[in-house]
């Protein structure tokens, strides 16, 4: 049995519903280095989350803020054989009450993930990128909010719950989101990406979309789907019936697991681990058995 | 009285009713303590209310500026503040300890810090 094949049954082994994970929860630097080649064994696809960039942050949770997404487009560009294409998961760049300062930080932050190797790109907003001008400035610079993409037999749609300031993905987004459903098959392959959690994590923190219920409700009935997001700044899945829920990595500043402290605010920057609780995620597609393997990479090769 | 007066009346009495609805609201129920609450970018005032397990209250919001919204999950309570507008949440605390409540509708950079908290007693 090869390192790969070996892979594929812990995967199954750590199997979640109809959907695998791996988590490399121990360390933050080797991750990448215990994986054989992405896809090297399988016919399949596969392609990378990045989430909660948060350009422009500035404070001690990361003092180097301006040097982790530089680092991390270098940590993919790396990656022995390139992904497919690429997800970014909203809160692309950190808030700021000045749209020209919105902006500036937008173009900067598309001028560096130029520089991926894939150009295969799909951006979605996060509430720091949208919830001040309702998508506007976001919708300049990367196009639509909300849209759907195929991609080897898997249908992806990527879900707005942010351009609404009050967390709402809204009801024509949601007609929006019947009428794709209603032209698949029940049994199609779909992975939802979006920015906040389609269910109640943690509404304390304002971790949940208001009406996520009913876009859940909505995707139900079909019994392969998996959701990708952002928002909470920590690995995390969850189930909600038989869909599985995955939650990423920032690339700025980790936060705490939900309700572990009385406040929402960043983990500390630990020197002994620069950039430990920051990474981006591999995402291996089994179209035929719509299983999803994931694993965690650092955001700095060690 | 014919059935036109009557019914002009009870409209009218509706269109008062409607108008001073607070004002109405005390008359109703003058047992119930009011507390008025005020956001603006990024906090309320006060950020913390104290209350007693099982004495109904109403929470008054106002917003100072734009449009805010008070939610505290674990009370099951909500609301939009919404610019003139005095926004009303009857409350009968059924549990006691202290519980965080936020602002759920994203206001400026400093919305991810706005929030206060509800301490229950007995």
């Amino acid at each position: 049995m090869d390192i790969a094949e070996s892979r594929r049954n812990f995967l199954k082994l750590a199997g979640l519903g109809g959907v695998v994970f791996a988590s490399r929860l121990a360390g933050w630097a080797d991750a990448a280095d215990q994986v054989a080649h992405p896809g090297s064994a399988y016919d399949d696809f596969y392609f990378v989350q990045m989430s909660d960039v948060h350009w422009g942050f500035e404070g001690p949770p990361n003092p180097d803020a301006k040097g982790t997404l530089p680092k991390a487009v270098a940590a993919v560009n790396s990656l022995e054989r390139q992904p497919d294409f690429i997800v970014f998961t909203g809160d692309l760049t950190h808030t700021t009450d000045d749209p020209r300062e919105r902006r500036k930080r937008m173009a900067e932050f598309r001028d560096i993930v130029s520089e991926l190797r894939v150009q295969s790109v799909h951006f979605m907003p996060g509430e720091h990128d949208a919830s001040l001008d309702r998508g506007k400035a976001f919708q300049e610079f990367f196009g639509p909010t909300h849209y759907t993409f195929d991609h080897k037999g898997v249908h992806f749609i990527v879900l707005d719950n942010v351009s609404d300031p009050a967390a709402l993905i809204g009801d024509a987004q949601l007609e929006w989101l019947a009428a794709d459903l209603g032209q698949l098959p029940r049994d199609a392959k779909i992975v939802v990406l979006t920015h906040r959690p389609l269910f109640d994590l943690y509404p304390q923190w304002d971790w949940a979309t208001r009406d996520g219920a009913k876009a859940v409700d909505l995707l139900l009935p079909h019994p392969n789907v998996t959701v990708f997001y952002g928002h909470i700044h920590q690995e995390h899945h969850h189930m909600t019936g038989r869909i599985a829920h995955h939650a990423a990595k920032s690339l700025m500043f980790p936060l705490p697991a939900p309700g572990s402290q009385p406040k929402r605010t960043p983990l500390a920057w630990d020197p002994a681990q620069p950039y430990r609780g920051l990474g981006f995620r591999e995402v291996e597609a089994e179209v035929k058995s719509a299983e999803y393997a994931l694993t965690e990479f650092p955001v700095k090769r060690g | 009285m014919n059935a036109l007066v009557r019914q002009w009346k009870v409209a009218a009495a509706a269109a008062l009713l409607a108008a001073g609805a607070a004002a109405a609201y005390v008359s109703a129920a003058p047992a119930v303590q009011v507390i008025r609450v005020v956001a603006k970018r990024f906090d309320y005032t006060p950020g913390e209310i104290r209350l007693k397990k099982g004495v109904p209250v109403v929470l008054e919001f106002t917003t100072q500026d734009v449009v805010m919204g008070f939610s505290a999950p674990d009370l099951d309570a909500r609301s939009d503040i919404l610019p003139g507008q005095v926004a009303r949440v009857r409350l009968v605390p059924d549990k006691t300890g202290t519980f965080v409540f936020h602002c759920d509708i994203f206001c400026g950079s400093g919305h991810e810090d706005m929030s206060g908290t509800i301490v229950v007693s007995e």
